[in-house]
């Protein structure tokens, strides 16, 4: 091979929560950290709010206690395999590695109110979540804009009301101040909040905060709380909800919405911050294509303008997502790992892939890696796939992260467990 | 006559509505029932083709010539339901010379304008085709919406006095003196458009005549009555795919067979069909077999498919009837052509007579038949109109004019609801508040969602015939929740929430003959944003009390109990 191959000694390929919290840990524990991902996060798709566990696999819940729920999972769960410990100290990175984010102060969960107007059950949210928290007592006052069709408020509140909050919440819907386009996106709004620009209202140049708040002003009768779509500043959240705090003089929160969600891409910035100031080093954009090695990954080849570009490293941490990530992937016959083509374990039929309820137990939900307790895959007759290869995050099978309300603490658990144990075999 | 007759049509599809029209505007009382949505039955269930009549050009002239016909009427009167895509039928190598022939002599002897043209120049037309096909035959085919059609065949009937209940079952036929004289109906929801968890109610409407227009479901009303009605069922699936691999209608050049065709319809192409005769019209198999025959038999012609998405599949049900005394054993042998059945001439039972067979294309001539039956009977001496009289939409029917400036729509958003909307474009999208795209994958507005939900009450699968919205790449997975808001503006909250989780369903449905590959993954992200951003599987709403003092209030005291008014710090966002 004539190319000289990009070294490190332990090389993430995914670059969403599982693989930025693995090459944190990595990084932190001291080693040479290379992160590489192909396309956009799946972090565009995700509320922003970091759920470790809501209802047991047997649909209990809301649970309070996360941690308590985690020794009663099944042995396959990513939970069991890393272990309740793992799973507080992996929390413990995240807070650390994340300062925007609430929830730090226990282990109960917290409840939050979504855009469809239910609550959900979750372990942090952002800071700028926070004061939506349902089981805060006071009264609420939810605003949509006219344009954004992702959260209505008089719907999201009369839901929010159904499902018996301990406090009164009513919904306006409001023209955002401004000539936005009627399909603006939800960046548009943020930009024009976070640079407080220039509108025009009935003829006068105004500062969009100000127009904003004097609208919302107008409707309130005396919420101590004011919940917006999540379109509260894309660079500078905290400025925008301060401002809107002091003029209203009420608590601002935002309620997560659908893609492309602020919430989740805030996160995403704050992930990778916390990469570089760890001192590790990434890529994005270049999909990972192919590998050599057979009881050991060797290297792998990164695809960059039709080129294949070796990487070579000690330890690999395979986080490159689940079936929305295409990480695991399908075709009429089979599921599948694209890369390293790992086992994952499936029904032939494919027509027992599925329930015929919208929400019944799908098995393509748990579609995934099984691994050992190290995190390796397994193939299929439990053998280690490759000795230096660990898996994290929706890559893993064996859990329904969607029911259980557990996809970023699963993610976090197992990123920060691959990642401590790279690094330990990489010294 | 001093009072116009009272006429009870059984039926919501095609010829139900059709017949609805027709004798509507003849200045019948009509009053159409029909159990489930508009469409509900075989109409919604079909590939879309606008036939040229080619398709039956050799074994059923009869059929073929009423095609050609109808496909011209249809066009007029039908403008923005119809897209002339043409149609070709492909001859592969090993599809037989003389069929070839056959077909082109059968068009010609139908009427049917037809034109050979070479393999070079029909993969010029459809760049997909496989590089073996021989040559083509250049037809008048097209893909028709049925939604569209069938809506603006019941406005139109509505607009001439008739009485359209939607989600009326009917239950009984009310027979005195050997006579039918009325129809028992269950209403789903009082009468009237539906709206969920309004209470139903049962109604009897009495009528001088009863017209059956059920197609697979007529044997139910039929034995209602103690007459015996064969209709011979017939199972098709049809397999969605995500985009139009081709812009013009497909066919396969070789004697009848399954999979065989494929339509471009709206943003997708169909794949069709399997023809294969069932016991009951609602409980037959959907099986995976028909699905991967549809992909690997259909890649002969286009290669394209075999590797291409697929959206969601579903079935139709062929309201097939013979002559008891044909007997054929297998259903594709069985005509399409249509049999008005005249209950007393038939079964000596006065008051009702059942339609049965034919096909979507020929609709209309089918409403007129038993409309100049039924008008014979109460000497109504009026002629048919609807072949000259276009359909609310596609009156004087124009794009020229911009309507994306002067509705303030994105260009691509805007031609197609023009599309959709035809010359009721400008009364819907003329509107005061913004007009932002609720369904993406489709570009539709919510102005186009109003006024469906205007029409159809707090049905959102109602909504979404008419609109074609959440019937995109992501099924709903985006668009749902909005939709179902936007019924909040009009319907309260338990209603919002019922028609909701119903559209939720009715999308899952037929995703699930289509779970692998890029659509398995949209599946999975669509159950991620339902179930863990909405937490739509576990709504504290639809279940048992949650204990909200239980969980995280914050980290300081939040003051659960601050009396209302009071503005204070909840803590938490001290940091920043």
């Amino acid at each position: 091979m004539a190319t000289v191959a990009i070294e490190s000694d332990v090389l993430v390929v995914g670059g969403g929560l599982a693989g930025l919290t693995s090459a944190i840990a990595a990084a932190r524990a001291g080693c040479d950290v290379r992160l590489v991902s192909y396309k956009q996060s799946t972090l565009r798709n995700a509320s922003g709010l970091v759920d470790l566990l809501g209802y047991t696999p047997d649909g209990d819940g809301p649970l309070t206690d996360p941690y308590a729920a985690i020794p009663q999972l099944p042995d396959a769960h990513p939970y069991r395999t890393v272990g309740v410990e793992a799973v507080r100290r992996a929390m413990e990175l995240f807070d650390d590695s994340v300062p925007e984010y609430r929830g730090d102060h226990t282990e109960v969960n917290a409840l939050l109110p979504t855009h469809g107007g239910t609550v959900k059950p979750t372990a942090r949210y952002p800071a700028g979540a926070s004061a939506g928290l349902a089981s805060d007592g006071r009264d609420v006052l939810l605003v949509g804009f006219a344009s954004l069709v992702d959260f209505d408020a008089p719907q999201a509140a009369a839901h929010l009301r159904a499902t018996g909050v301990p406090f009164d919440v009513r919904g306006v819907t409001l023209e955002f101040p401004g000539d936005l386009n009627a399909d603006a996106k939800v960046t548009r709004y943020a930009k024009l909040l976070d640079a407080d620009g220039e509108v025009t209202v009935d003829g006068h140049q105004r500062s969009v905060r100000d127009a904003l708040a004097e609208r919302v002003d107008a409707e309130r009768s005396g919420e101590a709380r004011v919940g917006f779509p999540a379109v509260l500043g894309d660079s500078d959240p905290a400025a925008v909800r301060a401002a809107l705090r002091g003029r209203l003089d009420a608590d601002v929160f935002e309620v997560p919405m659908g893609p492309p969600s602020l919430p989740g891409l805030r996160l995403e910035d704050a992930l990778f911050a916390a990469l570089d100031d760890a001192g590790g080093r990434y890529e994005t954009g270049n999909p990972v294509v192919d590998y050599d090695g057979t009881d050991r990954v060797e290297t792998v080849y990164v695809e960059k303008n039709g080129a294949r570009i070796p990487q070579r490293a000690d330890q690999y941490v395979l986080a490159t997502g689940g079936l929305v990530g295409k990480g695991v992937e399908s075709d009429r016959e089979r599921v599948y790992e694209p890369i390293f083509d790992c086992h994952v374990d499936h029904a032939t039929d494919r027509y027992d892939w599925f329930e015929s309820d919208a929400f019944g137990d799908h098995a393509f939900a748990r579609f995934g890696l099984a691994t050992d307790d190290d995190l390796r895959p397994t193939d299929s007759d439990g053998a280690v796939e490759f000795e230096n290869l660990r898996a994290a995050g929706s890559v893993l099978g064996g859990y329904d992260f969607a029911a259980e309300k557990s996809g970023s603490g699963v993610s976090v658990a197992t990123g920060y467990t691959a990642g401590q144990r790279a690094a330990e075999e990489a010294r | 006559m001093a009072s116009a007759p009272h006429v009870a049509v059984i039926g919501g599809g095609s010829t139900g509505t059709g017949i609805a029209r027709d004798l509507s505007m003849r200045g019948v009382d009509v009053t159409l029932v029909e159990q489930g949505n508009l469409t509900h039955g075989t109409t919604g269930r079909m590939h879309g083709l606008l036939h040229s009549g080619g398709r039956y050009a050799v074994a059923d002239q009869a059929s073929a010539t009423e095609c050609i016909e109808e496909n011209r009427v249809l066009r007029d009167i039908a403008a923005h339901c119809v897209e002339m895509t043409g149609g070709l039928f492909v001859k592969r190598p090993e599809d037989g010379e003389s069929y070839f022939e056959e077909k082109l002599q059968g068009c010609e002897t139908c009427g049917i304008p037809a034109e050979v043209i070479s393999g070079e120049e029909a993969r010029a037309i459809e760049p997909h085709l496989a590089t073996d096909v021989d040559k083509a035959i250049s037809v008048p085919d097209g893909a028709v919406d049925p939604f569209r059609l069938v809506v603006a065949n019941a406005a139109s009937a509505q607009e001439h006095g008739a009485r359209i209940e939607t989600h009326s079952e009917v239950t009984d036929l009310v027979v005195e003196e050997g006579e039918v004289v009325g129809v028992e109906v269950d209403h789903a929801s009082g009468s009237g458009v539906r709206v969920h968890g309004t209470e139903g109610g049962t109604e009897t409407i009495r009528a001088d005549y009863v017209v059956n227009a059920t197609g697979a479901w007529a044997g139910r009303i039929g034995d209602m009555a103690g007459v015996d009605i064969e209709v011979r069922p017939s199972k098709g699936v049809m397999t969605v795919m995500n985009t139009r691999q081709v812009d013009t209608v497909i066919n396969r050049c070789r004697p009848k067979g399954d999979a065989d065709i494929i339509v471009p319809h709206e943003t997708t192409c169909i794949l069709g069909t399997t023809d294969e005769e069932v016991d009951d019209p609602e409980e037959y198999p959907e099986e995976q077999w028909e699905v991967d025959m549809m992909l690997d038999t259909l890649s002969e012609l286009v290669p394209m498919l075999a590797d291409a998405r697929t959206i969601r599949s579903f079935w139709g049900v062929r309201p097939l009837y013979e002559p008891p005394d044909v007997g054929s054993d297998d259903p594709t042998d069985i005509t399409r052509d249509y049999f008005l059945l005249d209950h007393e001439e038939r079964d000596g039972l006065g008051g009702m007579t059942s339609i049965v067979g034919g096909k979507f294309t020929t609709y209309r001539m089918m409403g007129e038949e038993i409309s100049d039956h039924v008008c014979q009977k109460f000497g109504i001496d009026a002629d048919c109109r609807t072949a000259d009289v276009p359909l609310p939409g596609s009156e004087e029917f124009s794009v020229l004019r911009d309507y994306m400036e002067e509705f303030g729509l994105r260009s691509p958003i805007g031609r197609r609801s023009v599309e959709r909307l035809g010359s009721r474009a400008e009364e819907v999208l003329q509107t005061d508040g913004p007009n932002p795209t609720v369904c993406g994958c489709e570009g539709v507005t919510r102005a186009e969602i109003q006024d469906a939900i205007a029409q159809s009450g707090s049905d959102l699968n109602a909504v979404r015939i008419r609109t074609r919205a959440s019937m995109g790449n992501c099924q709903g997975g985006f668009c749902c929740h909005r939709l179902a808001s936007e019924l909040h503006a009009e319907y309260d909250e338990v209603t919002t929430r019922a028609a909701w989780d119903e559209l939720l369903q009715e999308r899952w449905k037929g995703q699930r003959h289509a779970l692998w590959g890029q659509q398995l993954s949209q599946a999975m992200l669509n159950y991620a944003l339902h179930a863990t951003t909405q937490n739509r599987d576990h709504d504290p709403a639809d279940g048992g009390a949650v204990d909200f003092g239980a969980f995280d209030s914050g980290p300081e005291p939040a003051g659960g109990h601050t009396p209302a008014g009071v503005a204070t710090d909840g803590g938490g966002d001290g940091g920043d």
